[in-house]
């Protein structure tokens, strides 16, 4: 094993003599890559216990290193594609207005659509539940409809409910009411029959045994079903605000400040999105292994 | 059978379609009877809420009328100084000016994450590195985000149809590369020493036991893919003032309150949805049944 990593390494110096005579500063970046690779071969070989959060996150940093130098050596316009650091600058710069645009879009847009909607779809599901006829034809409708690019109804929304965030809910309503219906009453069937029998023998009405059997079987189902919406919700918020918004928004500033040309202001709004995405997912997944830790896909190997 | 629950479904969702354009486009109608000076009789204001030119909310049978004018109403071609060009008013046009980026910016994405996977399966390192990354990818709402790479690729230079396929292509990359690296990983223990005790090499390995077990993920993960890019190629063409394609339909429409054109586009969308996960599942079947797996 140690000999084939070394002579991956030799070729790579190979490599990086060679691009040296035409490009140098392509020489540079390959090396910078080869070097940050051959490190993490070493780690994930090592077996050491650190190298699960080590290598990608060496990983992650060669990517930005990466695009930072290539955006130097090679003197890339900022209109075009603005440096890490120039990014890291304008969120600096600008967090009173990304701050704003958070609270408009993601807590007053997403959030408020994300709890309507994850609501409704599993009270509907308790309906649709009682009927085996309704079950049966609601699975393969919300399939489908799960299936359709939902976001399209942003412009009808925008024009229903106005330029305010409470068009903005409605799209994401829209967006996540039929994902997370297909996983609630999928989940409310998790149960197996034998577990239903035994709370029918302990006389159990129907409310003790949604209670205390078929909602906790059921949340793995409703997890997965929230998990997939707080990407969703997102993207609806902020596709929204492209048709029609007030003067703050996530989308509305993206919109504003491409026309602008400050690309570095849009990244980072770009990166208030994806900071908030995975945060939001992060806090579901978090719930998720507190609330289901007795289900098997928790289990530590 | 499963048809009569559905259709009732179907029958539900239609009628509460048509209450809510009742509902909605009634008060469009009252003030106009007002302004007019005219008295409505109730069937007359449900008659007149059916069949507005711009409703709040276009009854279905409107959509459909609009569906069919569009598509088998208009010519796919017509003859414009003196050359057969695309006729800009059939659904068609659009609907394909969609469905080309989508498709080939699916296909580029799905072998690209098809090879990823492979090579995130044979190798630890890249396993380590790649995969929380491409799951924490997922996570993030780059769909949203969409629109900023097409306008960066337009000032570089590249227009058409490589820049909606290029955002197709990522979206439909991360569920392929997580399927398959699931898929690929799917066999036993006992299936990989089987093969161990033939000496099999690593890529008779790959080729004869992980790609063949992989097939139900790939199919899986296919049609979450293409619904992906179709949803992606729309949303690209929103805010950069495309002319043509279901994206550009939906804004124009918006911009000038044509209510029945967003929703014969948005319903146009939905179909071709539709048709490309149904084809999907249609060639699933075929080969599950070729393999002699049970589909």
């Amino acid at each position: 094993m140690m000999r084939r990593v070394g002579l991956g390494a030799g070729l790579g110096v190979l490599v990086v003599v060679i691009l040296a005579a035409l490009d140098w500063r392509l020489a540079a970046m390959v090396g910078v890559w080869l070097g940050a690779w051959l490190l993490n071969v070493a780690l994930s070989r090592s077996g050491a216990s650190g190298a699960r959060l080590l290598v990608p996150l060496i990983f992650g940093l060669t990517l930005l290193t990466l695009w930072e130098m290539a955006v130097r050596l090679y003197g890339i316009s900022p209109v075009i594609l603005p440096a890490p650091s120039a990014i890291a600058a304008a969120f600096a710069a600008n967090t009173d207005i990304l701050w704003a645009d958070f609270v408009q879009t993601i807590l007053k847009g997403a959030l408020v659509g994300y709890v309507i909607g994850c609501g409704a779809a599993v009270l509907a599901a308790l309906a649709i539940d009682r009927s085996v006829f309704l079950q049966k034809g609601m699975l393969p409708v919300g399939n489908f409809i799960a299936a359709l690019p939902i976001v399209g109804t942003a412009p009808i929304f925008v024009m229903w409910f106005g330029f305010g965030p409470a068009s903005k809910a409605a799209v994401v309503v829209a967006m996540v009411f039929f994902p997370m219906l297909v996983n609630a009453v999928q989940g409310l069937k998790a149960s197996d029959q034998m577990q239903r029998d035994l709370m029918h023998t302990y006389a159990a009405s129907y409310w003790q045994s949604l209670l205390k059997l078929r909602l906790p079987t059921a949340l793995p189902f409703l997890f997965n079903g929230l998990k997939i919406c707080t990407t969703l919700a997102l993207i609806g918020a902020i596709v929204a605000e492209f048709f029609g918004s007030p003067t703050v928004g996530m989308g509305f500033r993206i919109k504003i400040e491409v026309g602008r040309l400050a690309m570095d202001v849009v990244w980072a709004e770009i990166t208030v999105a994806a900071l908030a995405g995975s945060g939001f997912y992060g806090l579901m997944a978090l719930l998720e292994k507190q609330l289901t830790f007795w289900h098997p896909s928790q289990r530590k190997a | 059978m499963a048809v009569l629950p559905v259709l009732t479904v179907v029958g539900v969702i239609v009628l509460i379609w048509y209450a809510g354009a009742y509902l909605m486009n009634r008060s469009i109608t009252l003030d106009t009877a007002e302004r007019r000076g005219v008295e409505m009789s109730a069937s007359e204001v449900f008659a007149d809420t059916m069949a507005q030119e711009r409703p709040r909310l276009p009854a279905p049978h409107q959509v459909a009328v609009e569906l069919w004018n569009t598509t088998a109403g208009e010519e796919m071609f017509r003859e414009r100084r003196g050359e057969m060009r695309p006729n800009p008013r059939s659904l068609f046009f659009h609907a394909y000016q969609t469905l080309a980026p989508t498709l080939l910016g699916f296909v580029i994405g799905s072998l690209a994450g098809l090879l990823l996977a492979i090579g995130i399966v044979h190798n630890r390192a890249m396993d380590l590195s790649v995969m929380p990354w491409a799951i924490a990818s997922q996570t993030i709402p780059i769909l949203a985000v969409a629109p900023i790479v097409i306008v960066v690729l337009n000032a570089v230079g590249l227009t058409g149809v490589v820049p909606k396929s290029l955002i197709s292509a990522y979206l439909s990359f991360f569920p392929v590369v997580v399927g398959m690296v699931k898929g690929l990983r799917s066999p036993g223990a006992m299936d990989l020493d089987l093969l161990r005790t033939y000496s099999a090499s690593r890529a008779e390995t790959l080729f004869k036991l992980r790609l063949p077990a992989s097939v139900p993920f790939l199919f899986a993960s296919l049609k979450v893919a293409i619904a992906a890019a179709l949803v992606g190629t729309i949303v690209a063409e929103l805010p950069t003032g495309a002319r043509f394609g279901l994206g550009a339909r939906l804004l124009t429409g918006s911009y000038y309150g044509q209510t029945i054109q967003i929703w014969s586009a948005l319903f146009m969308a939905a179909i071709c949805a539709a048709c490309l996960v149904a084809l999907l599942g249609l060639i699933e079947r075929a080969t599950l049944r070729r393999m002699g797996l049970s589909a």
